[in-house]
Parts: structure tokens; C-alpha cells; sequence
């Protein structure tokens, strides 16, 4: 997997996750993968649903150590 | 304009006094079709936050102007950020301090009626949960059924009251809300009581809620009786409390009936709750006030907020009391259950003592509506 950008969002309450996944989508280019990192367990069911609605595809998802990472292809 | 935070103890009088309340709930669908802030007259929409990033002017025409309008979201961030976009776009707006999950927790105490002597029996309503608590007090002291968590509710309640707080009991092993029965009866040095047949895998000591036990409240005549009443669980027991009161637990509540199958064995219990609901309440006084460890849907509520019925109107009205046929019966509490409440094995352990989440956890595994019933 090609990783065009990682976004830092550890430690961010919800709604920030999601509010920076989104500008940072806004500045890759279609088909590009944006690498998330979060550690508000809340987001799980938000990035998939935001992803969703988006019509962004989430390549993989895994937790480590506590921390959530999301491999998002912008759509 | 302005946005004005709301506590889950405003909510929860919207609720109790039929008021009008608009919810914007900004969580996910999901987790709005599983679980929302419930009331008579509340009307809801349902739009996830992450589709008002860009701005909130298309939903503005859908948002009323002439009645309260609280954002709610999981936690509270979402809805800060929504209510203040909606007060830029020059609405006022309320958001829902601690969001869900202080719903989740909130408490009403309420009156249930009076009792001989000057006695008094209080019902805790856990709007959010659908968790029903009593209290009954009498010559100074205290008896407690099915306490939820929040314990210093509790013991600052009989402060208030001037009780001593003497007895503790749980109907059964809850599965869908974690017990704050031990706890109290730790602090306060009151008698922690449990039916044996659910504690067989508990881990601290206890004493045996066992049929035909009752305590006696003060010098007063105030009796609170344990009634054997398996089906929920097998240890599963009720109370009569001042021969006016049926507190039922998880076996039979106002518009539905306790499933069988949290501890994993509806084929074995479902003769026991036959045999409860069908017989062994049959033979108590139809005047009985039927007050259950649960309620499940907005309109179990009556209109002062409490939750009670004559067991007469339930023999009488109740789905779950009205089905003629064993095998008929049996299929309904066995088969095409609900889902399971959220955690409930997890909640089971917490509640025997094998495991000790922290409050967060705790939390987390409480979210989401109880499911105790089969209606």
C-alpha cells in the first residue's frame, strides 16, 4: 500500500478526528491513501460511517498498542 | 445567538413533564436506530456530524424556530461543534452536557407512594437506561432494591432523608446494568442480600435472599418480603414490600415480560418463568402495585413519571400474562429474541466480582438500551 500522507489525530476527542481526516482528504488527490492515527475508541464506527457516506473506501483498520490506525482511499 | 448547555437532569423533566423537545442527534445512524434520548413528545433528526462539516445551511430549514432545540451526540464535542454552528446561523440551540452517556446515567428519584407509619417508597428512574431502583424508608431506616452504579445517589438520598440505609438487596445477577448493591452495603455497613442460585459463581460474601425472607424496617410494622420468582434467572426473586407493593425485577414489567436467556439457558428456564408468571403470581392480590426493575419503552411511564400498575390491569392487559398455550409461550421467550444488551456477559462478571473495570469502562459497557424483555 502507497501512503500519500499520515495524519496524527492521538489523543483528539471526537469531533477533531474526523474534522482533520477531512481537510486532510481535501488536499490528496483521488485513489491516494491517507494513513490515520487515533486513539478515541468512538471513532471507530464514525470512520466508517463518515467514510461511507463519503464514498471513500477504508483499505485496512488495525489497533495497536491502543491506537487505531484507518487506510483511507480517497474516492 | 446563543447555546446554552443542558444537563441530563433538564432532559429528564422534558421527559417526566410531557414537554416538547426537538433532538438533533448528530451520532450515527446506528447507534440512533440502537438508542435515543425517548419522550412523549420529542421529535428527532438524525444527521451524522461528519455531514455538517461544510456547514449546516441545508438542515436549517428542517430545524423549528418556536420550540426547544438540544444537539445531542455521543460524548458532547460533536454537538458543541453543531450547536455553534447553528448559533452562528443565528439560531439559539442547547447541547447535551456530557452527551449519551451522561444520559446513561442520570437518575430521577420519584415517589412512589406512601407507606404505613410514615413510611415512604421512592422509585429511581434511569430514563436513559431504562433502569428502575426503589428505596423504601421507614423509622429511620433504610432498604434498597436493584441499585444501580451511581451509589452516592443512594447514600446522599438517605442523608438527605435522615436513614440509615439496613438492607441491600438484588432480585438476580443483572446482565444489562452493573449492580451498585455491594458497594452500598460496603460503605454503609448495611446487609448485602443475593439469591444463591444466581451467586454460585460470585466472588465476595454475601447473605442469601432466600423465599419467604423478609426484614422489617424501624420498629415500624413496614415488611419487605422475598417472593421466589425464577425465570429471568433461576435465582431470580420478588418482593412484596408493606403488602401493597410487587417488586418484580426482571420478570415481568409493565408492557412485556423477562426473556430466559441471558445467562444462556432459555430452554432450561422457560418452564420457571411459565410457572412464575402463570401460577405463582396468580395466587397474589390482584391490588397488588406492580413496580419492576425495568421499563422499555416511553410509554411505561405514567404521567408523574413513575412506573407502576396494578398487577390486576397486567393479568389483564399484558401480552406476555395473556398467552393460553404452553408451547405457544415457549417459542415466544425462546425464539427470535431481541439482541443481547450491550456487554452483557461482561456485565455479568462485573457483578459476580470476577472483574473490576474502572469507571470508564463501566461506561462504556452500559451503552445502549437494557433488552431485558420479550414482549
Amino acid at each position: 500500500m502507497n501512503i500519500t500522507q499520515t495524519l496524527d489525530a492521538k489523543g483528539l476527542a471526537c469531533p477533531m478526528p474526523i474534522v482533520r481526516t477531512k481537510k486532510a482528504i481535501d488536499t490528496i488527490n483521488s485513489g491516494e491513501v491517507l494513513e490515520v492515527l487515533v486513539t478515541d475508541k468512538g471513532a471507530l464506527n464514525d470512520f466508517t460511517a463518515w467514510a461511507k457516506a463519503g464514498g471513500h473506501t477504508i483499505l485496512e483498520q488495525k489497533e495497536e498498542a491502543g491506537v487505531l490506525y484507518f487506510y483511507i482511499q480517497k474516492a | 445567538m446563543t447555546v446554552t448547555a443542558w444537563t441530563a437532569a433538564q432532559v429528564a423533566r422534558k421527559v417526566i413533564d410531557n414537554k416538547e423537545l426537538f433532538i438533533l442527534d448528530v451520532r450515527n445512524a446506528d447507534a440512533f436506530e440502537d438508542w435515543k434520548i425517548e419522550g412523549h413528545q420529542f421529535e428527532y433528526l438524525n444527521i451524522p456530524y461528519f455531514e455538517l462539516l461544510d456547514g449546516v445551511e441545508e438542515i436549517l430549514p428542517k430545524i423549528p424556530t418556536d420550540k426547544d432545540v438540544l444537539v445531542v451526540c455521543a460524548k458532547e464535542g460533536s454537538s458543541i461543534m453543531v450547536a455553534e454552528m447553528l448559533s452562528e446561523a443565528g439560531l439559539s440551540v442547547g447541547y447535551l452536557e456530557g452527551g449519551m452517556k451522561s444520559w446513561s446515567m442520570y437518575l430521577e428519584p420519584i415517589k412512589v407512594g406512601d407507606l404505613q407509619d410514615g413510611g415512604e417508597l421512592y422509585q429511581f428512574v434511569r430514563l436513559g437506561k431504562g433502569c428502575l431502583s426503589y428505596m423504601a424508608i421507614s423509622g429511620g431506616e433504610a432498604a434498597i432494591i436493584d441499585a444501580v452504579r451511581f451509589t452516592e445517589v443512594f447514600t446522599k438520598f438517605a442523608e438527605e432523608k435522615g436513614v440509615e440505609i439496613k438492607h441491600v438487596f438484588d432480585t438476580h445477577l443483572h446482565a444489562d446494568h452493573i449492580s451498585g448493591g455491594r458497594h452500598i452495603a460496603a460503605q454503609t455497613g448495611a446487609t448485602y442480600y443475593l439469591p444463591p442460585k444466581d451467586a454460585e459463581e460470585v466472588v465476595f460474601e454475601y447473605a442469601p435472599l432466600t423465599d419467604g425472607l423478609t426484614v422489617q424496617l424501624g420498629a415500624s410494622q413496614i415488611e419487605v418480603g422475598a417472593l421466589y420468582s425464577p425465570g429471568h434467572t433461576i435465582g431470580s426473586t420478588s418482593f412484596v414490600i408493606d403488602g401493597k407493593y410487587l417488586l418484580t425485577g426482571d420478570i415481568l414489567f409493565i408492557d412485556s415480560i423477562g426473556r430466559p436467556d441471558l445467562a444462556g439457558l432459555a430452554e432450561d428456564w422457560v418452564g420457571d418463568l411459565r410457572e412464575t408468571l402463570y401460577s405463582r403470581y396468580r395466587t397474589l392480590a390482584e391490588d397488588l402495585i406492580v413496580l419492576p426493575a425495568h421499563f422499555m419503552i416511553i410509554e411505561e411511564l405514567n404521567e408523574d413519571g413513575t412506573v407502576a400498575k396494578r398487577l390486576g390491569e397486567l393479568f389483564a392487559e399484558n401480552h406476555g400474562l395473556n398467552v393460553e398455550d404452553e408451547e405457544v409461550f415457549r417459542s415466544m421467550v425462546t425464539d427470535n429474541l431481541p439482541p443481547q444488551p450491550n456487554a452483557y456477559q461482561e456485565i455479568r462478571h462485573v457483578n459476580m466480582g470476577k472483574i473490576t473495570p474502572d469507571h470508564d469502562e463501566q461506561t462504556e459497557m452500559e451503552i445502549g438500551p437494557n433488552r431485558c424483555a420479550v414482549r
